[in-house]
Formats: structure tokens, sequence, C-alpha cells
């Protein structure tokens, strides 16, 4: 049992000061701006919710955000289920546990825009080994600068490389987890391969599952610097996903007021999904 | 057993392609690169790697990351270290909302953060230093580790810290001597966390410096759009990139699959 | 319901077994009646659990054979075997309710529903766990859960074995008692050959008709409890089982006589075999003190509820025994004296004398 002690709020208290300057003023600047119009030289005007219904009824803003919930979902059913049967083919020890969990992991320790880059002279027709593969061996015509399509291949497989090696971290830490015992009593009990997979495993993997799916959806909601890198958000619009649009108006073309209206839009989307995701799979757990 | 090994090894492959790519581009002159398609490198070259060890702008882009991404791991893992133990340890008023409201931070997606970071740390005066990367990133790195650590610690039983009171133990001597060495996997993991997500962070990063306190990352950027087609010079960088990442993950690797899984296992 | 029968069983978990130290069992010859109550028991490491799975099919022996009825199952998997085993910690799956728990196993193997309500709810009765049978398995309490493991063994009415391995070690003290008791009337009921694995004396001797007593891989002594306690075939099983567990004292055997500390000792009967290393096994309880006897002087007293334990120095080698009613204090010079038809010679660890007629 914890013990009630208001002192500890002494413990919590750096934390607290160093979040709060990066987190608090931040997102208050964000809120003023959201609320006003500039025309330069710190001149505002007050405009009161005029850039949230400006944004949300915009095109532009609806085409980003339908294709951040494509690509999110695309994400999600991709490497959730992928993550999955590799940890479960996994050895579960011996010397080649450390030198999969090792190389699995590096994808993940690569700077973000190093992996939009290597992903770039990877596909790079003529001179990428894809490119050069698909193009010329196969005979697929494959141009990601031209093809959305391709483009959007791109970004998803690119993904895949970077993240599924969480989902399988995650899972695999969940599974190793479960004693011989369960195994053991599976097979007395006459259990088929696929029931131990849903009585026994599934079960056991549920949290670090929950935390998996919630990495990955409020990661690659996020998403910026790797399709940046790579496609640049083309070609056209084709890739251009909500934060690569947010960092266009913020910083491209400078308009504070419906760039900070964006803003408070998309975290407050983050947030309602996440905590919408979070409730639905451990709603279970508290019946 | 054997037939299932495929898919690990597959997958292996699939992860190691991209980079084996990056890396033999590294080894490849300029020429050889646009002259056509070759598996290995012909003609071997280490230019590209020397360019960037005697470039300064080059090489001191390591070195601010290596910086700022160190004084990052410090900072986070020494303020989460108390509070993730004030929330595995005891109740207080608000301590949910606190936990959860500090989580949220970890949502926040960085681009909403760039343009108020920039004025943040202008008008503090801190534009264009270590320190500035280092405090903004411990905005999803400081909620990250108190989350790691308050996992690593609700395993610790409570009798520990009762049996070092009884004996006499002042709190921080227990908490330095007993329990951190209790918890050295937690603090491993949470550092290694920390480093991770504030190496390959570029987007802030970017936005907070300039000159003096550039990441590689940035450099980078600025050589693939400026310099024209050097992509044997950025897949050298890119591959140098890599190697910190490596390293550091060998230290963890045997807490890896328990650290991914923040300890709540 | 089946006889098991275990013939010229050997296992090492190393590929290449060289010497018996490599083994883990070292040749088991044993014969499981069909019906009995057995306890197979054992310090931790002494290969019990090695055993047990070997018996359920979970291993495959490196040598030897397995039978069940006469028919060989040594390569069969576990799920053809017709065996249940209760695990250590309870194995319920978490996601389903105590129901569906248990019919599970007669789900796998297709049997009809309107059978399976009726094992269940049969099962159940006899578990007394009616009341929860449509509560999630997860929300059970450590002794439900256990309940529960067992009840998926019992509810097959085709088990040849039930096996138990610890399957006390997680529960409460007080509810350890129930679920024994529990487990014997279950026994009676169902007549189903049990085997039952602990390293707890108290839990092998209350449980069990027929005891097996494990060390190092090797089967030292079957009995029932009583036998184990009065003549132990073993100066393992003498010193394993009893509280305090049987003196063994260094003696020398010279012409069909022995000596302790220099004193002529009585035996239950005549000795056997030769040469060797020899010790005299007596249990506390058959050592009284008196007026006359082997000298000796008390050296600590240690008062256990309804006896004390005294322990005597004959010479350099302690000597316990069990004193019920007035005691010597500390120091006091005493006379001990052995019961002759319960003092034994041990050769080699082995018991090496014929039984007193």
């Amino acid at each position: 049992m914890k013990t009630e002690n208001q002192k500890a709020w002494f413990f919590v208290l750096p934390v607290l000061l160093l979040v709060a300057f990066n987190a608090l003023v931040p997102i208050m600047t964000v809120v003023n701006y959201s609320v006003q119009e500039t025309f330069g030289n710190n001149v505002f005007f007050w405009q009161g919710l005029d850039w949230f219904e400006q944004i949300l009824r915009s095109d532009r803003f609806q085409a980003a955000l339908g294709r951040q919930f494509l690509f999110t979902f695309l994400i999600l059913i991709i490497e959730v289920p992928l993550g999955i049967i590799i940890a479960l083919s996994m050895p579960r020890k011996g010397i080649w546990v450390p030198v999969c969990l090792v190389t699995m992991a590096l994808p993940m320790l690569i700077p973000w825009n190093v992996v939009g880059a290597m992903w770039n002279i990877f596909t790079l027709p003529k001179i990428g080994l894809l490119g050069y593969f698909l193009n010329d061996v196969l005979g697929i015509a494959y141009d990601m600068t031209q093809n959305p399509f391709a483009a959007w291949v791109t970004i998803i497989t690119m993904d895949v490389w970077h993240w599924t090696s969480l989902v399988v971290l995650l899972s695999y830490a969940g599974l190793v987890s479960i004693p011989d015992a369960y195994y053991q009593a599976a097979k007395i009990d006459g259990a088929s391969p696929w029931k131990v997979f849903r009585y026994i495993q599934l079960p056991k993997m549920k949290t670090v599952l929950t935390i998996a799916i919630l990495l990955r959806f409020m990661d690659s909601f996020n998403i910026y610097t790797e399709p940046f890198v790579l496609t640049g958000g083309g070609p056209g619009n084709s890739t251009t996903l909500l934060s690569i649009d947010l960092v266009k108006i913020a910083l491209g073309q400078f308009d504070l007021g419906p760039a900070a209206a964006m803003s408070l839009i998309y975290f407050a989307i983050t947030l309602l999904v996440s905590w919408l995701f979070y409730t639905l799979m451990t709603k279970d757990d508290q019946q | 057993m054997r037939k299932r090994a495929i898919i690990p090894i597959v997958y292996i492959l699939f992860l190691l392609l991209p980079i084996y790519w990056l890396v033999a581009m590294s080894f490849k002159t300029t020429n050889e690169i646009l002259s056509g398609f070759s598996l290995f490198p012909q003609t071997f070259t280490l230019e590209n790697y020397r360019v960037i060890f005697t470039d300064p702008t080059w090489y001191w882009g390591y070195i601010n990351s290596i910086i700022y991404v160190s004084l990052n791991t410090v900072i986070s893992v020494c303020v989460a270290l108390p509070a993730a133990y004030a929330f595995s340890r005891y109740r207080f008023l608000g301590d949910k909302q606190l936990f959860f409201w500090l989580l949220t931070n970890r949502m926040a997606p960085a681009a909403v953060f760039a343009l108020p970071f920039f004025q943040l740390y202008s008008s503090v005066g801190l534009f264009d230093t270590h320190i500035a990367v280092a405090l903004a990133h411990c905005l999803f790195n400081i909620p990250l580790a108190v989350w790691i650590l308050e996992g690593f610690m609700g395993g610790i039983p409570k009798e520990l810290d009762e049996t070092a009171y009884v004996d006499g133990y002042s709190f921080p001597r227990f908490f330095v001597t007993i329990f951190l060495p209790s918890i050295k996997a937690g603090v491993g993991v949470a550092a290694f966390f920390c480093f991770m997500f504030s190496w390959v962070e570029l987007l802030l990063a970017k936005t907070l410096t300039a000159v003096a306190a550039k990441p590689i990352a940035a450099t980078m950027t600025k050589t693939a759009s400026s310099a024209g087609y050097e992509l044997g010079l950025l897949a050298a960088a890119g591959t140098l990139t890599i190697i910190p990442g490596a390293i550091v993950i060998y230290f963890v690797r045997n807490y890896i699959a328990r650290g991914f899984a923040l300890g709540r296992v | 319901m089946a006889k098991i029968t275990l013939s010229n069983l050997r296992h090492s978990y190393l590929p290449n077994p060289g010497g018996a130290e490599d083994y883990a069992l070292k040749k088991i010859d044993l014969d499981w009646e069909d019906g009995g109550a057995y306890a197979l028991l054992g310090p931790s490491g002494c290969g019990k659990s090695t055993l047990l799975n070997i018996i359920s099919g979970l291993l495959t022996p490196s040598e030897g054979r397995i039978l069940f009825d006469g028919r060989d199952v040594t390569d069969l998997p576990p799920d053809q075997r017709n065996i249940a085993q209760v695990f250590q910690f309870p194995v319920i799956y978490d996601t389903m309710t105590v129901r569906e728990n248990l019919a599970f196993p007669l789900r796998n193997r297709g049997v009809a529903e309107p059978r399976i309500a009726e094992r269940v709810a049969e099962i159940a009765t006899m578990l007394e766990v009616q009341d929860m049978l449509d509560v999630r398995a997860s929300h059970l309490s450590p002794d439900n859960k256990q309940k529960i493991s067992m009840g998926r063994g019992l509810v097959r009415d085709d088990v040849n074995v039930v096996m138990f391995d610890e399957p006390l070690t997680v529960i409460d003290p007080h509810l350890k008692w129930k679920l024994r008791s529990k487990l014997k009337e279950l026994h009676q009921r169902v007549r189903a050959t049990m085997i039952y694995v602990t390293h707890d004396q108290t839990e092998a001797l209350t449980f069990a008709d027929q005891v097996v007593v494990m060390q190092d891989g090797e089967i030292v002594q079957i009995g029932t409890p009583v036998e184990l306690f009065e003549r132990p075939q073993h100066t393992f099983v003498g010193h394993f089982i009893g509280s305090p567990g049987m003196n063994v004292l260094p003696v020398t055997e010279t012409g069909g006589k022995v000596t302790f500390e220099g004193h002529a000792i009585v035996l239950e009967g005549k000795i056997t075999g030769a040469n060797g290393n020899t010790e005299l096994g007596i249990r506390p309880e058959f050592v009284a003190l008196s007026d006359e006897g082997l000298p000796a002087h008390v050296r600590k007293v240690s008062d256990v509820g309804r006896h004390c334990v005294v322990e005597a120095m004959v010479g350099d080698t302690a000597v316990k025994a069990v004193v019920e009613g007035d005691v010597p204090g500390q120091g006091a010079a005493v006379h001990l004296n052995f019961r002759a038809d319960q003092t034994r010679l041990y050769r080699d660890g082995w018991i090496a004398t014929e039984m007193g007629t």
C-alpha cells in the first residue's frame, strides 16, 4: 500500500517546473496566437474563434487530416500483427536472442532525418538498390517523385522498417514472461496452437500491446521528419501529413493565427484518440 | 521450430538492406554513384569520411549533438528519479492527474511546439545553445523517464525502504546506496530511452539552433539541399550517426526486451 | 484409469551424457498401481519434477519405456496420454470464466455439449465452486484458482493419472490444510491414480498411501508412511523424514560387533554385507534417558511443545533424544539407552541389518 504523504510534492517539483516551462508557456503562446490576427510589427487584433472555424472548414486541413488517419490506420494494421508474428517466431533462449534484439532495435536509434535520407538513397531510380531492382530488374515503373501511389508505398514501407521492431520487442517481452507451465498445461489440455495464442499468449501480451499500440498511434500520428525528408509531402500534396502541413503554414507562410489554431486542434485530436484507445483497451480490467 | 526461424531471418534481412546500402554508398566515389548501379563499392574510398573528420562544420555537428543529448539524458534521469519514487511510493493530492498530464506531453506533436519554442528560448536568450535543445527535449523525455522508472521501482518491495529506515539510514543515504543500485537496470533503460529519443529528434533541435549548437542531422539536411548531389558524403555522415546508437544499445542488450516494455512485464 | 510402469528409465538434460553425474534420473524401475495415492518426496533438485514430466509426456526420457496398462506410451505427446497435471502455480485461462476453464479440455477433444455441461456441473459440485461458475477466472483467489486447475484435470472421465507438482506452494497456510483434505476426499471419490510431488514430508505423509522417496535422481525407498518412519532403507530417508530426523552416528564394525565411541551397541538383528563406511541409525524417539547406558552430557535442550529434544554429547558425537516429562538441565551428566529393535546399521548409506525376530 502507498502511504499518504503531501511532502512527496517536493520530489515531483523539479519535474513539474521543467515540464511546465516547456509545455505551459508554449501552449499559452499558441492559444494566444490562435485567437488573434497579426499584420506584423507585433500588432495583434482579437479574432475570437474564427481561425478554428476557418481551419476546420478548410479543404486543405480536412485533406491532410484524412491522409493522416489513413497513414496511421495502415501503419497500425500492418505493424501490430506483423510485430506479433515476428515475436512469436523468435527464439526464446540461446545466443540468437541478443543478436535478434540488438539488430531489431537498431533502426529505432537512427536519427529520423537519416532514416528519411537512407530510404531516399535506397529507393532512387538507377542509383538506389530498391529503385534499381524494381525498375531495371523487374521492370516495374517505380518513381516516388512522380507517382503518389509509389510515394505512399514507400513511406509506409519505411515506417514498417523503422518501427515494427517496437511492437516486436514489446510483444517479445510479454511472451517471455509467460511461465512454461502455461504451455505445458495447454498441451495436456489438448489445446491447438491457435487456442494457445488466443487464450494464453494474447491475454498475457495485453498490457505490452496496449503500450505498443498507444506509442505507435501517437508517434505515427505526429510523424514529421521521415516523410518530410523522403518525399517533402509530394508529389503534389499526396503525402502531406498533418505535421508537414502545419510546419508549412507556421514556418513557411508564417500564418501564425491559423497555424496556432491548427496546432491546438491537432493536439486535441491526438489526446482524444489516445484516450479512446486507452479506455477501450483497458475496459475489461475495470469490470 | 526450424521453419519458424525463417520469419525473423527475413525480417532482419529487410532491416539490414537499407542500412547496408547506406554504408556501401559511403565508400563509393561520387563518380561511381552517378555512373550507374553497383552492388559493392568498385573503387573503395575513404574520401567521404576524410571530409567529415576534417571539416569543422561536419564534425562539430557530431560534437554538438552528443553534448545536448548527454545533457538531456543527465537532466531527465536526475529529475525523474525522485519524481518516480514519489509516484511509486506515496499518495498525494493530485498525483494521478499530474501523472496523466505528464504523459500527455509525450503525445504532443513536436511540430506544434516548433514555433513557440523558438520564441520562448529566444526571449530567454538561450537560442542556439546546447542547453536549449537539452531542455526542450525534456518535454517528452522526462515523462518517459518517470514512466519507465516508476515501472521498475514498483517491482522493488516497499519493505526494502522500511528495513533501511529501521537500520538507521537517512533518506538520501538510503536512496543513493541502497535504492539506486537495486534499480540500476531501470536507470540504464531510462537513460537509454532518453538518449535514443534525444538523438533521433531533429525538428526541435533544428528549430532551436543556428550555428553554434547545430546538430549533425541539421548539417546533413543542409548538405542534401545546398551542395547538390553529394550522396556519398551524405551516406558517410548517416553511417556515422548510426554508431552511437549501436554502442548504447550494446550496453543495454540484456535489458532491451524488458526495457521496451517500460518495466511493466 | 491405468497401471503405470516405468521400466529402465534414465534421463539426462545433456545431449551426450557421460558418467552417472550427468543424469538427472538414474535408472528408475517402478510400478504405480491403478487407483493408488502416491507421493513423490524429495529435496529440490532430486529429479522428482523430471520424473513427473516424463510421465506426463512433456519430456521424452533419454532411455527406457513408460507403459500405461502395458501399452507403450513413451513416444506419445501429452494430450494423447490422457493424463492431468496440476502445477505449482495455478495455471488458469485468465480470459475465460470458471465454467469455460473447466470445459476447455473437453471442448478440445470434441466432447458433445450436453455431456460437457453435465461433467462441469459434477466437478463444480465436487470442488464446491458452483456459485462462481460464471466469474472470470482472473478474479479468483489463489486457492480457488488452484481448485479450478485441479478441476480441469478431473473433468475428463478418461484420465489415467492426475499429477500434482507441489500444488500448495502459493496457498496460504490455513487454506493448505483445507485443500489437502479436499484432495484426499477427491481421491476417495474418483479413485483415479494420483501422484503428488512435494518436498514437504507432512504433505506427502498425510496425502499418500505409498510414498516414493527420491534423492539425486534415484529412488531410495518406497513404502507406507509408517514404514518410512520406522524402518528407513537409507540414512537419507531417516534424515529427511521425521522431526528431528534420525540420528546417524559413525561406528566401527569388527567381527560382527559394533562399537560407538568405544561402547558396544546391540542391533535389531544380524549384520549383512561387509566393509564400506558404516553408520548407526536410531530415531530420537527411541533414545531414552536412564540411569545406566552410554554416558553423555547434555549440550542443548529445545522445547518443541509436546516434548523436548535433548541434544547430548557422547564423546565427540551429538545424539538427539525425544524426552517427555522432566528434562535434565544443560551440562547435566546423563546416560542414554538405545532401543535395540530400532537400532540399525547402515553400510554406505543403505540398511545393513536384518529385521529382528
